[in-house]
């Protein structure tokens, strides 16, 4: 996968994407070398524990890593057909918020604290659709409704403060919807909230994305939120993706022993006697080179050879098509969890 | 909005009537007896009696207190005790040559103080950004009456283009004094040449005096919007896709402003207590001059009522300050 | 959990050692720090090996030779006395950093106990004494300082009282704001759950924790009292003995000169800037070194 062409029909490549942060004798590697497609109007979850690079890649599609301390080594970053880290700053400005947007973990730090809601919505549609003022605060009000909320009218004028954490979020989700994006990025959009809470705002995205046949990229590090959102699922470890996989598939018979891993890390409901099993050990220091797989330390499935080379992504042996894995000893794809359990994952 | 502002004007009136009761104390405390200031060493006994009691001073201090508070609320601040005069008077006369300064002074530190913040602090780990912060460090370090000198020498005497005292060159000009602003007043008598000349009389001391407040509202401006630079807001601005300009203006600025607004109300109580030695340097008839003069003549009347009206303004100021921080800060403005 | 409880407090030491440990280490990584120490220990040196240091007598004229210009005999030139104005300038180390010394001291305690009573006792005292603190501040500090000196007299310590009643709400406040931030903090409850109370937990649990932005301000504070010092000398109410080595009456003595004699101003004004700064430099150096937000 990692080799081949950007597929045409894709609205989204990423291919070889590298990040590193710092320099001189300190340089983390982020993210090394991942690849994937996205289809248009597809959910992708980007599964992985903090510091895996699922936040650091998303960041580098939208071209917002911090300067200078961030770097994108190498890599191509294709949208429709357009290599977006060939850009110019002014090119990639136009298509952010336009074409692409993003929504990020904490909505109460992520808006503007000191201007009403109403000018935080109009200025995206002032920005990419030239609408003049009053248009734009129509468009707002329509946009509060869509994302359900109450009396939106009447709360234009209103600051972030005077909101909720959860109303703050559908704001925030309103003002990522404003030009129509084809891709919307959320990052970990419901760690922050309330657990009642979040059922709703993920319940929001799915019939905003659906309805409009957006694509979705969707981070986070819990399981339950992709289940009952995403097509396909990718996870990530130390910077790489390691499983690749539509999420019937990675639920059901997950190869790679890290996703094994979380997958028996979940409190289930149904298993109550003790089947929680953490997976042992800390991820890896990034700065420091690592030599073969960044899981073998932790693996119950390691060989010599792990310590030697990292595994390549490649298709899983005997599973389902595009079931990808890159290890050199996957797990057997044993059923881990009842088939149907995503769905009461997701609820 | 409208209950901020009457909580804080309540505020201010146990802060007035304990600044009143100070000043009072205080002058009462001065070593030396005004009667001894006004007759003289060789005065006979009798005719300091009839000083003392003229002045109301052989009266229990409570009376003079309510006696001097009675005044107060009517707005009579009394004569001085030297020359007679009338010390309202005698200070609205000057007020205006202070205020004139210490305006000139902090608009020139907050027009170059907040774009060089806000430059070095996009350029933080850079040379510019440690050579600015450097320099500001310096800015802070150097007195008022040191600055002032090495002004006058360089720009008055060594290449004599400014003017190196006074408010306005008499000789040249005759303004009838108006507003008792300079400016104001050449402007009102119809002498553009008037105008041009009290502005370059303002230079020098308007550096001396602003240099201070430049490179502290400089350092507060970088701190502050490098915090914002950090916010999440920041990121979400950006991911919109919106202009630079607007970004940097409606989102990093806006935000960033708010502690530099609070520090710039406290540079007043600097200004008005530099402004002391600035007229000290440059020759101009201001408040601070004056009631330096008071205090080492103990002019009882003057010392009491210029400090109590120069703190005022400096009350009023600050909540003039505060009323506009929470003017720009909602989170206040709603609690 | 009362094991935890009771552990709390000692967690909290273990961590405020720590934290001077890494302050300190922090500090000998900042240049700002670094520069601004040496200044300071410069003068220091100059205050304490002056008589060594100055080759004539500060206070010694010889009216024969007055207003020299900086030359090899006389590094700074003489002033109007035919004063060595190098020998004046060592000399007026003395002073100066004997009276910022002395303000900063008085102005901490004063402030420090004032600022404990009111953010630890709450009510009417704490009212009390912040409306005293607001009266005090709306007074501009320099004329403050003027008054007190022609209350007080004109001695060094009569000045440096002067300049410490300027600095005594500053650090009230400071001292008050951090214990009212560390009142609602963790371990602080966490002491008050398993009984601590009292001057107990003000001194043990609280002072330590507070005392931080207590020292920068300190520091800070003695490159204000420095300036202090010399302007009330500049304004002619510094030591009343005119022959008595001062920088600010240095200044002052000068300025009207300054046509014929700049050097009588320049070498002096040079001194209070460079002290002020090295007070400057270590203060900032200290409150980065200090700054739990720079920490990460």
């Amino acid at each position: 996968m990692s080799r081949t062409a950007p597929d045409p029909e894709a609205l989204l490549s990423v291919r070889d994407l590298e990040v590193t942060f710092g320099s001189g004798d300190r340089v983390v590697h982020a993210v090394n070398g991942i690849s994937y497609d996205l289809a248009p109007g597809e959910t992708l979850g980007i599964v992985g524990e903090s510091g895996c690079g699922k936040s650091v890649s998303s960041l580098a599609i939208m071209r917002l890593l911090p300067k200078p301390a961030a770097r994108v080594r190498s890599g191509s970053v294709i949208l429709e057909g357009q290599d977006l880290l060939d850009l110019s700053d002014e090119e990639m400005r136009r298509i952010r918020g336009d074409q692409m947007a993003m929504i990020f973990q904490d909505p109460m730090t992520s808006l503007n604290p000191v201007l009403p809601i109403e000018r935080q919505l109009t200025e995206v549609l002032e920005t990419h659709r030239k609408l003049k003022r009053s248009g734009a605060v129509d468009r707002a009000v329509e946009l509060l409704e869509l994302v359900g909320i109450p009396a939106a009218k009447n709360r234009l004028r209103d600051y972030p403060h005077q909101f909720s954490g959860g109303m703050r979020q559908r704001v925030m989700i309103a003002i990522a919807l404003a030009c129509d994006p084809q891709l919307l990025i959320a990052d970990e959009p419901t760690t922050a909230l309330d657990v009642t809470i979040q059922a709703q705002i993920l319940e929001l995205m799915r019939t905003a994305v659906t309805e409009r046949g957006t694509a979705l990229i969707l981070i986070t590090h819990d399981l339950g939120v992709v289940a009952g959102m995403a097509q396909r699922i990718n996870v990530m470890y130390a910077g790489h993706i390691v499983e690749r996989a539509t999420t019937d598939e990675l639920y059901g018979r997950p190869r790679h022993p890290y996703t094994v891993g979380l997958l028996r890390s979940i409190p289930r409901l149904d298993e109550g006697r003790g089947e929680l099993v953490p997976i042992q050990g800390q991820p890896p220091d990034l700065s420091r080179q690592i030599i073969g797989c960044p899981f073998a330390d932790r693996c119950f499935n390691v060989l010599d050879r792990c310590r030697e080379e990292m595994p390549p992504l490649e298709q899983a042996p005997s599973a389902a098509d595009e079931h990808l894995v890159a290890c050199w000893n996957p797990a057997e794809g044993e059923r881990l969890v009842p088939s149907g359990f995503e769905s009461e994952l997701a609820s | 909005m409208t209950k901020f502002i009457i909580r804080r004007l309540l505020l201010l009136i146990p802060i007035l009537l304990g600044l009143t009761l100070l000043i009072f104390v205080f002058t009462r405390l001065l070593p030396g007896d005004p009667a001894t200031t006004i007759l003289g060493e060789r005065a006979t006994a009798e005719n300091m009696a009839l000083v003392r009691e003229s002045l109301g001073l052989d009266r229990p201090l409570h009376e003079q207190y309510f006696q001097y508070m009675g005044g107060l609320l009517q707005g009579d601040l009394g004569r001085s005790f030297i020359t007679n005069r009338d010390v309202v008077d005698d200070f609205l006369q000057r007020f205006p040559a202070t205020i004139e300064l210490s305006l000139a002074a902090i608009i020139f530190a907050i027009a170059a103080g907040i774009p060089l913040g806000v430059y070095t602090a996009k350029r933080r780990g850079t040379w510019v950004d440690a050579g600015g912060t450097i320099l500001s460090l310096i800015g802070i370090s150097i007195p008022i009456f040191f600055l002032g000198l090495m002004l006058k020498w360089i720009f008055a005497i060594q290449f004599p283009i400014l003017p190196d005292s006074g408010r306005i060159d008499l000789v040249n000009y005759f303004i009838p004094r108006v507003t008792n602003f300079m400016t104001v007043d050449a402007l009102i008598a119809g002498e553009p040449g008037g105008f041009i000349d009290a502005l370059r009389h303002l230079v020098l001391p308007a550096l001396a005096l602003g240099t201070i407040p430049l490179a502290v509202i400089m350092r507060i401006t970088r701190a502050s919007v490098i915090d914002v630079l950090n916010e999440d807001y920041v990121r979400t601005a950006h991911a919109k896709g919106l202009r630079d300009r607007t970004v940097d203006g409606r989102h990093i600025l806006r935000n960033a402003l708010l502690p530099v607004v609070t520090v710039i109300g406290l540079q007043t109580g600097l200004l008005l207590g530099g402004a002391i030695l600035t007229e000290t340097i440059f020759t101009w008839g201001g408040v601070g001059r004056w009631i330096y003069d008071a205090v080492t003549a103990r002019d009882y009347q003057i010392i009491q009522s210029g400090v109590l009206m120069l703190a005022l303004i400096f009350v009023l100021v600050n909540l003039i300050v505060d009323i506009s921080y929470a003017f720009l800060n909602p989170r206040i403005r709603h609690s | 959990m009362t094991g935890a409880a009771v552990s709390q407090p000692v967690e909290q030491q273990e961590r405020s050692v720590g934290l001077w440990g890494d302050a300190l280490r922090r500090m000998r990584g900042s240049p700002a720090a670094i520069i601004g120490g040496a200044i300071i220990i410069f003068f220091v040196l100059m205050a304490i090996f002056a008589p060594f240091i100055a080759p004539y007598d500060p206070t010694r004229g010889d009216l024969g030779s007055s207003y020299l210009p900086p030359s090899g005999e006389h590094f700074f030139g003489t002033n109007v006395q035919g004063q060595d104005v190098f020998s004046r300038i060592i000399f007026g180390s003395r002073l100066t950093l004997g009276i910022a010394v002395m303000s900063v001291t008085i102005g901490v305690t004063v402030g420090s106990v004032l600022g404990a009573l009111a953010g630890y006792f709450r009510g009417w005292i704490d009212a009390t004494i912040m409306r005293g603190v607001d009266i005090m501040l709306s007074i501009p500090g320099l004329l403050l300082a003027i008054a007190v000196v022609s209350w007080l007299g004109r001695g060094a310590v009569q000045i440096a009282i002067a300049i410490a009643i300027v600095n005594v709400p500053i650090f009230a406040r400071i001292l008050r704001g951090s214990l009212l931030a560390l009142r609602d903090a963790d371990y602080v409850i966490a002491a008050k759950s398993v009984g601590v109370g009292g001057p107990a937990l003000l001194l043990r649990h609280m002072l330590p924790n507070a005392i931080g932005p207590l020292i920068v301000q300190a520091t800070l504070a003695l490159a204000t009292a420095v300036v202090d010092a010399a302007a009330l000398g500049f304004l002619g109410l510094g030591p009343p003995d005119p022959r008595t080595p001062e920088w600010g009456a240095m200044l002052s003595d000068t300025y009207r000169y300054l046509t014929d004699a700049v050097h009588l101003a320049f070498f002096p004004g040079i001194a209070i800037v460079l002290a002020v700064l090295g007070f400057n430099l270590l203060g900032d150096g200290m409150r980065e070194a200090l700054d739990p937000k720079l920490r990460r």
